[in-house]
Parts: structure tokens; C-alpha cells; sequence
């Protein structure tokens, strides 16, 4: 199993997206909305915490008017730093403003399957397989949910899901498909079971939590209350926006951006005002919904700027932050998937974005392809070499070096190269052969991936717990199912 | 003087100028114009210019629901003439819409009821959350051609399936035609819960839409 994740760590490149003055225009104007227009928290236990923290609150359209002050007070409690812990220590995910970490891309429901090439729809066993191609990747750094176990009934289907994950690595595991109470805390109840207790998983947060807000200003009923019993049981909680330019928010950049940034700090206040301290988060996937289509496009110019943005605004917040990169909007591996997925990693983590979403998903986070993990992996693995910048010491420099080869002759012999040459940037899938090589076959990074993956799962079977573990996860979910079948 | 006023429909919806709708619409009534006349030459033909520049790429989604809410608002005017002379427009189809029990996802169906609004459909779009006897008691009341189910998850996908089911008990199944959208719905799944229908987007919903009441 993998003792070592590969994160981008300390970048030395930077960017600069927002001033000062710009982020608190933005923020004002953010409370402003808050407080005036009000943002939907259709559940009367959310409703209730606002209101005994001074919002004004209309029980019938289910809206709340949170006073500016509030929310700041609110906010100023949550914890700026954390770790995501991991079953295996080795892997453990500090979020301190010093690491960008990689993920899965989340809730697929079609597969393109690894040996057949079938497209088809996804089940707990391929969730266990993506699982276990994901945890051999050294670039992933935690597991989403990546696709649906369509096999499993609906009402325990996401528990099966962290079942699947969990039996095969002890990467953090991130769920996003738990929207209501009794899911979330029977998905606690096996989390307790992992980590030896309830204050063992308080103290070491093996699973945590992403829920969606439903833009233009509100929120989902079942997601606020999934996420107050997650921030109950110390799980880091983040609440995710996916405003889209002129469709679920104004069409211009900065509006856009205060309506998700409303509905964001909205429901991490709740949470504040809840449970003062708990470990949140801001999450967004912002975007421009297509102009012909209205379709959520999953890559393009202003999702590269959100992706900027938001994490301005989550310093500003002083919060972790999780951004949905990768996730391109192509069809199959090719030339958009790659600038997609190139561009908005670079742009969210040029900015220092914690945790970035998601690698794997095609066609807007649809569809899973092993190619495209693979593919992902590798553009992530150029990103870790680019942000490690350029050192400048008297090692670097090599001065000796360049002295003794002198003007001529190359640097091959040296000692100085055979020592730092690993730091070189190898390729795995970029095609450096001569061109009559490539030519013999025609093949490339899409072929090669797919063997890979094809080889992984083929060969790699991890097993992450015991038998009495799993048996007690399995006794967890029936138990859930008995109570719960409709 | 008529031909004036059509031109000046013709235009404001092609514009995307509602306002300027409602305005011509109320001057055409001052004066003297057929409410019919109105809808035929005046708005029909600008509603067919969008849709033209749409299909052609010209125009976008927002010209296209800023022309409808001018044609809507014309009709806010023109309707109650209409009844009064005892007269209708020819709908294309009735159409109940609405997402299933448990999904909140919105914007696909709502561009699914523009466009079926746009192209002739008297749409009745239930929201988002809709319970499944809330679909039966639309139907049993309007007694539609055509009930369209949205679903995103695919935790809510199996509602379309209990909708159509629930369809069957109260004894409208052969009465009314199903069809099923939403990201997560292809036409494998259509199949095999036994709908009617299929579409990947909201111009295919249309074109099925047309095939489902000719049949
Ligand atoms: C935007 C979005 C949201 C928004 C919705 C905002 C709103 N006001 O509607 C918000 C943030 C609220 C949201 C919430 C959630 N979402 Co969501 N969401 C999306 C997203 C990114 C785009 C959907 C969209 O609006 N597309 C644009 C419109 C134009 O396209 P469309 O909806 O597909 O509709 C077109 C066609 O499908 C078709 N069509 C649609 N309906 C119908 C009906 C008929 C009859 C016909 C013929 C055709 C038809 O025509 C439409 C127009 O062309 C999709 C991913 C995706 N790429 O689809 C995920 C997605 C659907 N969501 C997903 C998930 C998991 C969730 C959440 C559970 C997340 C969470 N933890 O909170 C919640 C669920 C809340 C709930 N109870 O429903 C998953 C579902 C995966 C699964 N396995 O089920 C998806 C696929 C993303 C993913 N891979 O994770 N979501």
C-alpha cells in the first residue's frame, strides 16, 4: 500500500487574481446580500440556530436575513488550520495553507469499463476498482466518491459506497452524495467503528464532508441538516457553490461570485453558530453555463478565474478551501480535456487551494474513465514539478560545475547531474520517442494509460481492513437498512 | 396602420424588449385589432425569428426566454379577448413537468418548459421536489398529452419509474404519454422503466414532444 502522497508543497509561483480592496468590496457586498435579500434554509433546525443568533427569519418562504456582524462573529470561530487524517498516518492531509492536495472527481454515473471499453452504468464493484487505481496513484492524495454504486438500494447506497472505498485504501475519503440526517450518521456510526471511538475520530477525522448549496441563494434542506450532524461528530464540513454565469447567477464575473460567496459563508456560519470550532471548509466549482445550451460546462476561462478567486476569498475567510478543478467537460481524453483540466489546476493552485477536485470524470463529471485518471495523475505530477520553482543557492547555482565543464562539452559525466538528475520531471504518458518509433504503432498516452490502469487493476489488491471491521461495517448498513427500507 | 403594429411585435420580440411587447400588444387592442390578427402576424412571426436565430447560433439562450417572456406577456392581454370571442389558441400538446421526489435540480427542466412553451406546448411545470401524488392529482385534474419527468441523481431516477407505475393504478397510463430526462437518464434506463420518451437536451424534448402527440 502507499506511504507517500504526492502534494504540491510550498509552491514558489504565486498569483494575483484580487486586491485587497476588490475582496472586500466583494465581501461587503456579500453581506449586504445576506442581510437585505436573505439566503433559503428550507429546515426549521437551521431556521432555529439562525434565530437565536438574531437573524430575521420568514417561516413560510423558509429565509433568513443574517445581520453582517453575525456572520463575521461566526466565521471568526472556525478553525484556520486542520489535518484530514488517513487510516495510515503516513497519509494524512494537513490543510495549513502550505499544501494543495489531489482528489477524485465525484458521483459519476456511467463508467467506461477498463478491459471492454463499454460505456455503462457504474456499480459498487467498479467503485472499489476506481477506489483501488486511485489508491496506487501517488498524486491522489484523497478519495471522493468517484462514481455511484447504481446496484446498491438508494436509501444506503452512499454507505455502501464508503464501505467500497474504505475496504481497499487508507486514503482520507471525502463523501458528497449524503444528503439527509440518518444517512450521515449512520455514514458516523461506521466512521466510529474505523477509528476506535468517537473522540478518536474527532481527533483524527478519517471521513469528512462536502455538501452543495443550491445557487441563486439557498441551500438544500437535507444537505444543511446531513452537515450539522457531520460537524457534530467534529467531521470537516464544506459547503460548495456551483453558481453559473447566466443561469443561477449574473452573468458577470464579480456578481457571480457574491452570489456563491452568500451562500458559502452563509451555511459555514450555521455551522459556526451550531458547533463554535468545528472544522469547516469553503468549497466551489463556480462556472459559466453555456450560452446556447445552458449546460454546466466544466472547463473554460471564467471557471479558471473562479477557481482563482475563491481561494482569495477563503484567505480572506480564513478557512481551507476545495476547488473543483480537472472535471473537464470533454467527451473522450483529448485535446480539451487536457487544456481544461491543465489550465484550472494551474489557476487553483497558483492560488493555494487545500483540496482540488477532481480527477477521472469526463463530460462533466459524468463519466469515469480509468485514461483519464491516469491522464489527470500526470498533468498533476507536472504541476508538483512546476510549483517547486526555481531554487537559487550555491548548490543550484553550480558554479564548480559549470567551471570544470567549461565552454563545450556537456554536463552528462558529472557527478553534480547523476546527483540532482531525479529531480528532473520524467513523463509517463508525454511521447518523447523518435518520430519513426511513434510511427511503427501510431500509439501514445491514451493507449499506455489505459494499460496501466488495466495492469493496476489486474495486479493491485489492497486490503485496507480487517475481517471483524468489515464484518461490523456490513452489520452497520444492514442495520441502517432494515431500519430505513421504504 | 395594422401592418405598423405587427412590424412593431414582429420587432420587439426580436429585440427582446417585453415591455415593448406588452405595449404594442395593448395599442393593437386600442385599436380595433383582432386579438387573433395579433398573435398570428404580430408575435408568431417574431417568436419564429428567434427561434431561427437560435437554431442558427445567432442568438442565445437568454434571447430566446427574454422573447418568450414578451410573448408570455402579450398573452397576459390577449387571452381574456380571446374568451370572450370564444376563441383559443391551437396548442401544440398539454405537458405536465415537473423533477421527481428528492431532487432539487432545476435548470434542465426549467429550459425543458421553455422550450416546449416556445414551440406551441401549454406547459405546466410542478418545480422541483414533487411528489409522486402530486404528478397523479395534476393529471387526474388536466388530463395531459404528455407528463415530463426530470431527474439528476440517480438516487431519484428510480421515482420516474414509481411515477409511471403510480400512472398505471390510478388508470391514466393509456391515456397519457411519459417522457424521462436528466443528466444521469439515458435511453437504456426510458426503456426499461417503460416510458414513452427520451431526450438528452431541451430541443430534443421538443422534437419527442411532436412525436408523442401525433402518435
Ligand atoms: C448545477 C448542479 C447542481 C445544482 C442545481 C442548481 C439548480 N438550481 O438546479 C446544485 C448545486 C443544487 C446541485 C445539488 C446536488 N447535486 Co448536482 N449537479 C449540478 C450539475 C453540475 C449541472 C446540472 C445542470 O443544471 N445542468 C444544466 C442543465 C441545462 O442540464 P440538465 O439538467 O442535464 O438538463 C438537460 C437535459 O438533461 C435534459 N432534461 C432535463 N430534464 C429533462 C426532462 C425531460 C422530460 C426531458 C425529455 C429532458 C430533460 O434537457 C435539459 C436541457 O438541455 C450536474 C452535473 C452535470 N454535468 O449534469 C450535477 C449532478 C447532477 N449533481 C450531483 C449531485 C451528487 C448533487 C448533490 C447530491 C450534491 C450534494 N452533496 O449536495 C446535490 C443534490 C441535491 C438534491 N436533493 O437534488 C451529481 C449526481 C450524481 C449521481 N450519481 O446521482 C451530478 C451528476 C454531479 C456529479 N457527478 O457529482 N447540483
Amino acid at each position: 500500500m502507499p506511504n507517500k502522497i504526492r502534494s504540491v508543497h510550498d509552491p514558489r509561483i504565486s498569483l494575483n487574481i484580487l486586491s485587497k480592496e476588490d475582496i472586500e468590496k466583494i465581501h461587503t457586498a456579500t453581506l449586504d446580500i445576506i442581510e437585505s435579500v436573505g439566503v433559503r434554509f428550507p429546515s426549521h433546525k437551521a431556521l432555529d440556530i439562525l434565530e437565536a443568533n438574531h437573524a430575521v427569519v420568514d417561516r413560510e418562504k423558509m429565509i433568513a436575513k443574517i445581520p453582517g456582524e453575525v456572520i463575521e462573529e461566526a466565521l471568526s470561530k472556525a478553525p484556520p488550520n486542520y489535518t484530514l487524517a488517513a487510516l495510515e498516518p503516513a497519509l494524512d492531509l494537513p490543510l495549513d495553507g502550505t499544501y494543495s492536495h489531489l482528489g477524485t472527481d465525484g458521483c459519476g454515473v456511467e463508467i467506461l469499463d477498463a478491459f471492454t471499453g463499454e460505456r455503462r452504468r457504474t456499480t459498487k464493484q467498479d467503485v472499489s476498482d476506481v477506489a483501488r487505481v486511485a489508491d496506487y496513484l501517488d498524486e491522489i492524495a484523497f478519495h471522493w466518491v468517484p462514481i455511484s454504486a447504481q446496484d446498491c438500494p438508494p436509501y444506503s447506497r452512499s454507505l455502501h459506497e464508503l464501505e467500497a472505498i474504505w475496504k481497499v485504501s487508507k486514503k482520507h475519503l471525502q463523501t458528497e452524495s449524503i444528503i439527509n440526517e440518518n444517512e450521515m450518521q449512520t455514514a458516523i456510526e461506521m466512521a466510529v467503528a474505523i477509528a476506535g471511538g468517537k473522540d478518536a475520530l474527532r481527533q483524527r477525522p478519517i471521513l469528512s464532508v462536502m455538501q452543495c448549496t443550491t445557487s441563486p441563494l439557498s441551500h438544500d434542506g437535507g444537505s444543511l441538516e446531513a452537515g450539522l450532524v457531520a460537524a457534530e461528530a467534529g467531521l470537516p464540513i464544506g459547503y460548495m457553490t456551483m453558481a453559473s454565469c447566466a443561469t443561477t447567477g449574473p452573468v458577470t464575473l464579480a456578481g457571480n461570485l457574491v452570489v456563491g460567496n452568500a451562500e458559502v459563508i452563509s451555511a459555514l456560519a450555521l455551522m459556526e453558530m451550531a458547533y463554535p470550532g468545528c472544522p469547516v471548509y469553503y468549497a466551489a466549482a463556480q462556472t459559466a453555463a453555456d450560452l446556447r445550451t445552458g449546460a454546466y460546462t466544466g472547463g473554460g476561462p471564467e471557471d479558471f478565474l473562479f477557481g482563482a478567486a475563491t481561494n482569495r476569498l477563503a484567505d480572506f475567510y480564513n478557512v481551507p478551501l476545495s476547488m473543483g478543478a480537472f472535471a473537464t467537460g470533454a467527451k473522450e481524453p483529448g485535446w480539451q480535456s487536457a487544456v481544461e483540466n491543465s489550465l484550472s489546476a494551474f489557476m487553483a493552485v497558483s492560488t493555494l487551494s487545500d483540496m482540488l477536485l477532481g480527477a477521472g470524470l469526463l463530460h462533466g463529471s459524468r463519466i469515469l474513465s480509468y485514461e483519464m485518471l491516469m491522464l489527470d495523475a500526470e498533468i498533476w505530477s507536472i504541476l508538483c514539478a512546476t510549483f517547486e520553482g526555481i531554487i537559487v543557492d550555491e548548490e543550484n547555482l553550480a558554479l564548480d560545475v559549470i567551471r570544470s565543464v567549461g565552454p563545450g562539452g556537456n554536463f552528462l559525466a558529472q557527478k553534480h547531474t547523476k546527483k540532482h538528475m531525479n529531480e528532473r520531471w520524467l513523463p509517463r504518458y508525454m511521447d518523447r520517442r523518435p518520430y519513426n518509433v511513434w510511427e511503427q504503432k501510431k500509439d501514445g498516452a491514451r493507449e499506455w494509460a489505459l494499460q496501466d490502469a488495466q495492469r493496476i487493476l489486474r495486479e493491485y489488491h489492497p486490503q485496507a481492513l480487517d475481517e471483524k471491521l468489515i464484518a461490523e461495517l456490513d452489520r452497520i448498513i444492514k442495520a441502517h437498512e432494515d431500519k430505513f427500507k421504504p | 396602420m395594422s401592418q405598423e403594429f405587427f412590424a412593431k411585435l414582429t420587432q420587439s420580440l426580436v429585440d427582446g424588449d417585453p415591455d415593448a411587447t406588452f405595449e404594442y400588444t395593448k395599442g393593437a387592442l386600442a385599436a380595433g385589432i383582432e386579438p387573433m390578427e395579433i398573435i398570428k402576424k404580430g408575435l408568431i412571426p417574431g417568436m419564429n425569428i428567434v427561434g431561427d436565430k437560435f437554431s442558427s447560433g445567432e442568438y442565445f439562450l437568454p434571447d430566446l426566454i427574454i422573447a418568450a417572456d414578451g410573448m408570455q406577456k402579450a398573452m397576459v392581454l390577449l387571452e381574456p379577448e380571446l374568451l370572450k370571442r370564444n376563441q383559443a389558441v391551437e396548442s401544440a400538446g398539454t405537458v405536465i413537468l415537473g423533477t421527481v421526489k428528492g431532487d432539487i435540480h432545476e435548470i434542465g427542466k426549467s429550459l425543458v418548459g421553455t422550450m416546449l412553451s416556445a414551440n406551441g406546448f401549454k406547459v405546466h411545470d410542478l418545480g422541483v421536489d414533487v411528489a409522486i401524488e402530486t404528478f397523479i392529482q395534476k393529471a387526474t385534474e388536466i388530463k395531459p398529452d404528455i407528463i415530463g419527468l426530470s431527474a439528476l441523481l440517480t438516487t431519484t431516477m428510480v421515482n420516474q419509474r414509481e411515477v409511471i407505475k403510480a400512472l398505471a393504478n390510478a388508470g391514466l397510463r393509456n391515456k397519457i404519454k411519459v417522457m424521462v430526462g436528466g443528466a444521469p437518464v439515458t435511453r437504456s434506463w426510458a426503456e426499461e422503466i417503460g416510458a414513452d420518451g427520451y431526450a438528452e437536451d431541451a430541443m430534443g424534448a421538443v422534437q419527442i414532444a411532436r412525436q408523442l402527440v401525433s402518435k
